[in-house]
């Protein structure tokens, strides 16, 4: 193929960077940023530790009627005696303004570790529970609730 | 008048793992709701919760804003003696509530 036709090139490269631009513009931009919050108060809390997928069961309704209070049960599996325990449990989103919704401290003393509460989302999201052992392995896990109304938009 | 709901059983046998709820009635008022003259409403939230038994720590968490109104708390303890749980919420400006439930452990 001829290389010296400018526009046939021209029309190459304009199609290139326009299915590009399309695969970009498919991912809301904020997103990014949301979950860039979301890490960095993670490197906040633990580090630059490994986090682990596993032993965090986390349950949240599939369909979140009301963002302004969602049920979550958390289970982490841990023998929780003295000499193995979770010592936190840590809530993280990545779509709340603040990325950190609530830190749980636990014992040994507590037998089982579990915990339920209610919480607010900001919007449909996966969220992020890490626990913390008592030797500072770290592990998670991450549930996806659709939020229909917001607790954030109405604000 | 702060309305505390707790459920903490009577009795359980020793080494039982028993389900303790705990609830505050608190707007918990985010700091990020717009009132009626569009200004930012302040946030006044309740920032701790502390659970002892017998005098020691058992249990405890930090609230941010992302924990709604009402907090809502549900954890568990093994039971090893008869003795009292005592409740405590702290807001962000140091205000304190507390509340006592007894148990007997055979």
């Amino acid at each position: 193929m001829p290389s010296d036709l400018p526009h046939s090139h021209g029309r190459r490269q304009f199609l290139k960077l326009g299915s590009s631009g399309l695969a970009v513009a498919l991912i809301p931009v904020s997103a990014f940023a949301e979950t860039d919050d979301m890490l960095a108060a993670q490197a906040e809390l633990f580090g630059d530790r490994p986090v682990q997928t596993g032993r965090v069961s986390v349950d949240l309704p599939p369909i979140a009627e009301n963002g302004f209070s969602v049920p979550i049960n958390i289970q982490v599996d841990s023998p929780m005696t003295e000499d193995d325990y979770v010592s936190q449990i840590v809530i993280l989103s990545p779509r709340n303004p603040l990325p950190v919704l609530a830190q749980y401290h636990l014992t040994p003393r507590n037998g089982l570790a579990a915990v339920s509460a209610r919480i607010r989302l900001g919007g449909t999201q996966s969220i992020r529970v890490i626990a913390e052992m008592n030797d500072g392995t770290l592990w998670s896990g991450e549930k996806e609730t659709l939020v229909t109304l917001a607790a954030c938009v109405v604000l | 008048m702060t309305t505390i709901r707790l459920s903490v059983p009577d009795t359980a046998e020793r080494d039982e793992i028993i389900q303790i709820r705990a609830m505050i009635q608190h707007d918990m008022e985010s700091g990020f709701r717009v009132g009626a003259r569009g200004e930012f409403l302040p946030r006044d939230i309740i920032t701790r919760f502390e659970c002892f038994y017998n005098g020691d720590q058992v249990f405890a968490a930090d609230f941010h804003p992302g924990v709604a109104a009402n907090p809502f708390l549900e954890f568990h303890v093994r039971a090893t003696d008869s003795g009292s749980f005592e409740f405590v919420w702290t807001d962000q400006h140091g205000e304190v509530w507390t509340d006592t439930a007894s148990i007997q452990v055979s």
